[in-house]
């Protein structure tokens, strides 16, 4: 099962080494990493998202928190929440495509941020199966990079993920 | 900070926090990077430095020290190779959970990264193989962190701490004030100390309730300092109990509750009492793949109770029914109040889980330890009893890694903790005589003595120059088969006897090369003279003793579960395996 794991980790130099070299070490998944520094600049908030039967994403849950840098730690998956995945896609864009690209970019409520003669760079934002669909949609062939963020995620509700 | 503190620079402040930890040894070895550390140390009497010969004993020696005392270890080395050589104690610490400082020299800060003389990315290296490491980029964070280090090392589930010092923070010309920060806190590190009460209380309802129970014990008891209530608790309950490599002596091994240590070459009582049981109790034990053997047919009939500091140790490779998170001796101490309270008195007439014994005293009768005992040669097991009775018991053993290990740990019986030193998760040959000198050093008086093997003696040799140093009358009990004994043995069972480079065909003369240390040499190859010989060794009170025991190249170490069995599926010595057993 997919799960979407908030860490709260000290902003320390080699905090985020610590964390790949703990998934390699123990042979764990890890599709997407992503992490920045948060209000408090002494923070970092990592977003991971890995893959595993029950006792595995248990023992990777655990494991993270032995980490010394980790100072606090959610699995968002555990309860309801809010995932976001950023991707820039650049697409070719010529004769009719033009069109057509337009009209996927407001079906998917998503943004033109470049254009060119021959090309748009669309920006859209969403959960990760929505950029999926995205990609999916667009017409063979015309796609020339595609650049993801990897997913983030926060809670619903009033409680915070914070010291 | 104080407006009149002392001002100190980097390499001061390094001695004086040691000092303020109540270090009063450290193992290491002289560098580049670490020079403006040596000069600080030569300056003053109160840390003492003991000068290895290579920085693996380094480390070995701040282990052993570890291990024997319960305080923490710490090694001083310098930059590139004189970090890497000691990668393999760090490593070594880390997998037995012992508690090590390892302050290493890296070259100044303005060149890191550079590829600088004798650099290497320290902290990179020894990420995966400590609790946690530290760079210090600036002296004024020097104090901070070393206090974390000794902290971090010594709390929860203990470990090895690597505190990288560039060359340019311990400079002797840039001082500040110092105070140490006694008062630590540490939002991200909140190590569990007592057991969750609830947990505790359902632990002891399977334990009531068990026919055929068993506990299972291992180094976090020894680490835990939870050998006293682990005893009161075996007395209490009537259980029997068996013990891991690393767990031996936190139960007194002479006592007829202790079945033996358990696993690959554990005894056949406690591997068939393991097989059977109906309810688990696992105190400070991992589940290590040596001990388990094959994960499926792991106490197939039992509830598994695990009390561990640690909980990442918990259901990683057994599901357990009933975790406790905490501090050994605390969850045992509210474990035997609640025990008082709830279980009945013992009546002294019955005693108490008479079937289960009954069966374990039969598993017993099979007398799985059994050797040849009329052999011309010297068989190992007997150079090990031999060893126990002219010692009385009363040793400090550190042991190398191979079959001498298994001998030792099967044949001589420890009753207290920290007498048995030895490296079980990692498995590192040359351990021994290193470790050995790390508790010479806590203990000069007491009787300390290494077992080992031609092969694992020589991988730390050198330090039998230490050892003249400082004069530390070790005992080495060289266990001489002229073969890699264990690689030997598997070859034999698993590889068609085809003994691919175990055979050791150029071993030194021990007796010279001990005396071209300055030591004493000795060698026994006949069993009627064992005896006095080991009686004369350790009669030299003042002397480092070399005895080179010519012991049968070809014995065996038994039982023994092949790697991917089960308990029940032990080969016994080919004597033994003969009968029919259950």
């Amino acid at each position: 099962m997919r799960h979407i794991i908030a860490v709260l980790l000290e902003n320390e130099a080699g905090a985020l080494s610590r964390v790949a070299g703990l998934f390699s070490a123990r042979g764990y998944n890890i599709e997407s990493l992503t992490v920045a520094p948060t209000d408090d600049p002494t923070l970092s908030r990592m977003t991971l998202v890995t893959t595993g039967n029950e006792e595995i994403v248990e023992q990777i849950k655990k494991q993270l928190n032995k980490l010394i840098d980790t100072v606090k730690l959610l699995d968002l998956t555990e309860g309801p929440h809010i995932e976001r995945e950023m991707m820039m896609i650049k697409v070719r864009a010529e004769g009719e495509n033009r069109e057509e690209l337009k009209r996927l970019t407001e079906i998917f409520r998503a943004k033109i941020i470049d254009v060119t003669d021959v090309s748009y760079v669309v920006e859209l934002t969403g959960a990760s199966k929505k950029l999926d669909a995205f990609i999916d949609a667009v017409p063979q062939g015309l796609i020339v990079e595609v650049v993801r963020s990897g997913p983030t995620g926060i809670a619903r509700g009033e409680k915070g993920l914070t010291l | 900070m104080e407006p009149n503190a002392v001002q100190l620079s980097g390499a001061e402040i390094l001695v004086q926090a040691l000092i303020d930890e109540g270090v009063q040894y450290v193992f290491g070895y002289p560098g580049g990077s670490v020079l403006h550390i040596y000069d600080a140390l030569f300056k003053q009497d109160q840390v003492k430095h003991i000068l290895v010969r290579h920085e693996q004993g380094a480390t070995h020696a701040a282990d052993g020290y570890a291990r024997a005392t319960g305080k923490c270890g710490v090694c001083l080395v310098t930059s590139g190779p004189g970090a890497t050589n000691a990668v393999t104690g760090i490593a070594t610490a880390y997998m037995d959970s012992i508690p090590l400082v390892c302050i290493t020299g890296q070259v100044p800060t303005p060149v890191i990264g550079s590829d600088a003389f004798q650099e290497v990315d320290t902290v990179g290296i020894t990420r995966p193989c400590v609790k946690h490491n530290f760079l210090v980029k600036d002296v004024r964070h020097l104090a901070t962190t070393l206090r974390k280090a000794f902290y971090i090392a010594t709390t929860g589930r203990p470990g090895p701490v690597v505190v990288d010092i560039p060359k340019d923070v311990t400079d002797p010309n840039i001082k500040i004030p110092y105070a140490y920060p006694r008062d630590l806190r540490m939002r991200s590190y909140h190590p569990t100390e007592k057991g969750h009460l609830g947990q505790i209380k359902k632990a002891l309802e399977l334990m009531l309730q068990a026919k055929r129970p068993i506990l299972y014990t291992g180094g976090g008891v020894v680490m835990g300092e939870g050998s006293a209530q682990l005893t009161e608790l075996v007395r209490l309950s009537g259980f029997p109990i068996t013990s891991t490599l690393m767990g031996l002596g936190a139960y007194p091994m002479t006592d007829p509750q202790f079945l033996g240590m358990l696993g690959m070459h554990g005894t056949y009582e406690a591997n068939m009492a393991m097989h059977e049981t109906d309810v688990l109790i696992a105190i400070g034990a991992r589940f290590d793949d040596r001990v388990t053997g094959k994960i499926e047919q792991f106490c197939p009939h039992a509830k598994v109770v695990h009390i561990d500091v640690d909980p990442s140790s918990i259901s990683k490779n057994v599901r357990v029914d009933v975790p406790v998170v905490g501090q050994v001796a605390s969850v045992l101490t509210e474990l035997l109040r609640l025990w008082k309270e709830q279980a009945p008195a013992p009546t002294g007439t019955t005693r108490p889980l008479a079937d289960w014994w009954e069966k374990i005293d039969a598993w017993r009768r099979v007398d799985c330890l059994s050797y040849d005992r009329t052999s011309a040669k010297i068989k190992p097991q007997f150079a090990v009893e031999t060893l126990y009775q002219v010692t009385g018991g009363d040793l400090y053993l550190t042991s190398d890694v191979g079959q001498h290990q298994m001998f030792a740990a099967q044949f001589y019986p420890f009753d207290k903790p920290r007498r048995w030193i030895n490296s079980g998760g990692l498995g590192t040959m040359g351990f021994g005589l290193p470790a050995a000198m790390g508790v010479q050093i806590a203990f000069p008086e007491a009787a300390v003595a290494c077992i080992s093997g031609d092969a694992s003696i020589l991988m730390c040799i050198q330090e039998m120059a230490t050892c003249k140093q400082y004069n530390l009358p070790i005992k080495v009990i060289l266990l001489n088969n002229g073969y890699m004994g264990m690689v030997r043995q598997w070859q034999e069972f698993f590889y068609g006897s085809r003994y691919s480079h175990s055979y050791v065909d150029a071993l030194p003369d021990f007796v010279k090369l001990a005396e071209s240390f300055g030591h004493v040499g000795m060698r026994v190859e006949r069993p009627g003279d064992l005896a006095a010989a080991m009686q004369e060794a350790f009669a030299m009170k003042d002397r480092f003793v070399f005895l080179d025991v010519v012991v049968d190249p070809t014995e065996n170490v038994y039982p023994m579960i092949a790697a991917g069995k089960g308990h029940h599926e032990m080969h016994l010595a080919p004597s033994l395996s003969e009968r029919e057993l259950a």
